[in-house]
């Protein structure tokens, strides 16, 4: 919220929410898995607004793909309004962004470029997409095979763009519980890549991916012989350490590799 | 729940003829009798001759034993109540539920921190929740259950415990939870740590407490456990309504 | 999770049911099977080819030729729905939709994939949630 305020914009939290329910529904017949989706929606149209900005890459995704399964299907909107008889009938109306693509689109990376208070200078990133935000290519925000938005948002804020071909495959996801090994080694195979061209830090989007990236990715380095995990930064730490804005939220204390050190020997903190 | 094969119904099956005004049909676990208008479930039921050896508690709304499932002649939905609080209603089929066998997780509260995931770590089948309503449908005392659960799972212990402040622990959300969620132990669990951990402490108890611990109260408790009964109901009536004033408590 | 030996007798049973595989997956998910034509891009793309059996390609051609045995197979519990084989198929298959009806056809005959009270792991406290929900929402019916 302190970011949108300085970038001179206004979001209205939401009073009323619940889980979304992280994935969507994948079978043909099944509805029940799109209601927590649909009520979250319901809940933005109640409270007068028909746009909702989303946080989460994973919620993006899933509200993305029910908004569009009960637009292009009237029998499945029907059958969940009538199946939710207290609350009020969903209309369809409400579009889902992601917060990146306010960034992108509303705001304007360049309005971002001229608020830059501290630029990341020197700070070699390498931007990390993963899959929820790119696929699939209907509710995708970018080119899901070669996307550029957080490349063009590093760039805004002074940073220099290690690109990598890993950027968009799966860090795991849930498998970090059941089968966590499989996620360190991916989260050592994706970063490997970044250390190789030279990569400072990671840059990513998603909550579970900056937990598997950084978490198990520190767990890799007893897996893999010489791997070091370089440190893992969620976008808006880095908007915010660009714009200035106060660094205590940031709770750079609290990741699993070490990210203040880093920062520190490149100057921005 | 009561014994069919031991107590008879002092009622035979009604014919139709015979339905006066003033009485409601009812419908216990299919078998039809007329009742007077005006009579809770709880009481409908003993007068069809029924004894309730179980589905039966405080008969004041408060326990959560006599949770019935309820539906109306010609509807298809089914209700929920407890049936010393709800009034028959007539063409209403009834059944108790007396039980519910609802897990219980074993923890001790002393090693718990109100972390956000507490809650989830304890009972993990609260990320099942699908969020379909269908426990807030089936409460009989109103309390928006599933937001209660859906705080539980996002780490807000406290809202968790003041939306579930009303729960009577009768069941009826964890029957018919699609995904097991035991929702009356997650709500427990919730006001439990909040008590402990989160809510402020009653400074005022402290105080009484250690001067209780300190002997304070010690003589006047010993001179009214000897003294005698006609002196203490002589104490008792002449007794200050009023609160004492400060210093003679 | 691996599968334990009362899952292996339970699949068993489903083993002698008449259902054709390729009919249940074009009903639960509305994708055809047999428009596969094995070219292999799927398998190239998936991030977890190395810690399967059998590869998705190979999944697809057991349904095809109603092999029973896939529903046994490590590969449709280790796929975690990233779509990328789906955005790459050349005959525009949605295989995340065919590996999730393949996990469907199990965990609608109550054979869950995971078992929550076997959930120990101290980590609980610090996974977040949203990898909760994910995991029991693929893995138990």
């Amino acid at each position: 919220m302190a970011i949108t305020e300085a970038l001179g914009h206004k979001l209205i939290e939401m009073e009323k929410w619940n889980c979304c329910g992280v994935v969507a529904s994948l079978t043909s017949d099944d509805l029940m898995h799109h209601l927590a989706s649909i009520r979250n929606l319901i809940h933005v149209q109640d409270e007068g607004e028909d746009k909702v900005v989303v946080l989460c890459d994973m919620c993006t995704n899933t509200l993305k793909q029910t908004n569009l399964r009960v637009t292009e299907s009237q029998d499945d909107l029907e059958t969940l309004n009538e199946f939710m008889d207290k609350e009020n009938e969903y209309k369809g109306n409400v579009t889902v962004i992601h917060f990146l693509e306010f960034l992108r689109d509303e705001v304007g990376f360049d309005v971002i470029k001229k608020k830059v208070k501290r630029p990341l200078k020197g700070l070699r990133i390498m931007p990390y997409y993963g899959c929820m935000l790119l696929r699939p290519a209907e509710v995708a925000i970018d080119d899901p095979e070669e996307p550029r938005i957080l490349a063009d948002l590093i760039k805004a804020l002074g940073g220099e763009v290690v690109d990598t071909p890993y950027k968009i495959e799966c860090c795991g996801s849930y498998h970090t519980i059941d089968q966590k090994d499989v996620t360190s080694k991916r989260a050592g195979k994706i970063s490997t890549f970044g250390v190789d061209r030279g990569a400072d830090c990671i840059m990513l989007s998603c909550p579970l991916c900056k937990y598997n990236l950084d978490t198990r990715g520190k767990e890799a380095e007893s897996l893999i012989d010489g791997y070091h995990q370089i440190p893992v930064f969620y976008y808006t730490q880095l908007i915010a350490l660009a714009l200035g804005l106060d660094m205590e939220p940031l709770d750079l204390e609290g990741h699993a590799v070490d990210p203040i050190k880093i920062l520190k020997e490149r100057g921005i903190v | 729940m009561s014994e069919n094969n031991n107590i008879e119904a002092s009622q035979q099956e009604t014919n139709d003829d015979e339905i006066k005004s003033g009485f409601y049909e009812i419908y216990v676990m299919g078998k039809r009798y007329k009742v007077p208008i005006g009579m809770t479930i709880m009481k409908a039921i003993e007068y069809a001759g029924y004894q309730f050896i179980r589905s039966c508690g405080c008969r004041a709304g408060f326990c959560g034993a006599c949770s019935t499932v309820y539906r109306k002649e010609d509807e298809q939905k089914l209700n929920f109540a407890l049936a010393c609080q709800t009034l028959v209603e007539d063409g209403m089929y009834l059944v108790q539920i007396p039980f519910v066998p609802a897990s219980k997780a074993k923890y001790d509260i002393d090693e718990l921190k109100p972390e956000e995931n507490t809650i989830l770590s304890i009972y993990p089948e609260i990320a099942r929740c699908v969020s379909c309503n269908t426990c807030t449908k089936s409460c009989p005392q109103d309390i928006d259950v599933m937001m209660y659960i859906q705080n539980a799972l996002r780490g807000n212990i406290q809202k968790a415990a003041e939306l579930s402040f009303d729960c009577i622990q009768c069941g009826m959300c964890a029957m018919r939870c699609p995904a097991d969620i035991k929702h009356y132990h997650v709500g427990q669990l919730a006001r439990r740590l909040c008590g402990k951990y989160l809510d402020e402490k009653s400074e005022n108890l402290k105080v009484r407490l250690q001067e209780v611990l300190d002997g304070k109260y010690d003589k006047e408790i010993e001179e009214l456990m000897t003294m005698d009964p006609d002196k203490v109901i002589e104490k008792y009536k002449s007794r200050s309504i009023e609160a004492a004033e400060e210093g003679k408590a | 999770m691996s599968t334990t030996s009362k899952k292996r007798k339970e699949i068993k049973i489903l083993e002698k049911s008449d259902g054709k595989l390729a009919d249940e997956i074009l009903e639960l998910s509305g994708e055809n099977v047999y428009g596969c034509y094995q070219c292999g891009t799927c398998s190239s793309g998936c991030p977890f080819i190395e810690e399967m059996d059998l590869t998705p390609d190979e999944v697809i051609r057991f349904a095809v030729l109603d092999k029973k045995e896939v529903l046994e197979s490590k590969t449709i519990w280790l796929c975690a729905s990233c779509y990328t084989c789906a955005e790459r198929c050349p005959r525009d298959l949605n295989i995340t939709k065919i590996m999730e009806a393949l996990r469907q056809i199990l965990l609608r005959k109550n054979i869950d994939e995971t078992q929550i009270t076997e959930l120990t792991d101290e980590e609980k406290k610090k996974i977040p949630q949203l990898a909760f929900v994910c995991l029991f929402r693929k893995n138990i019916g």
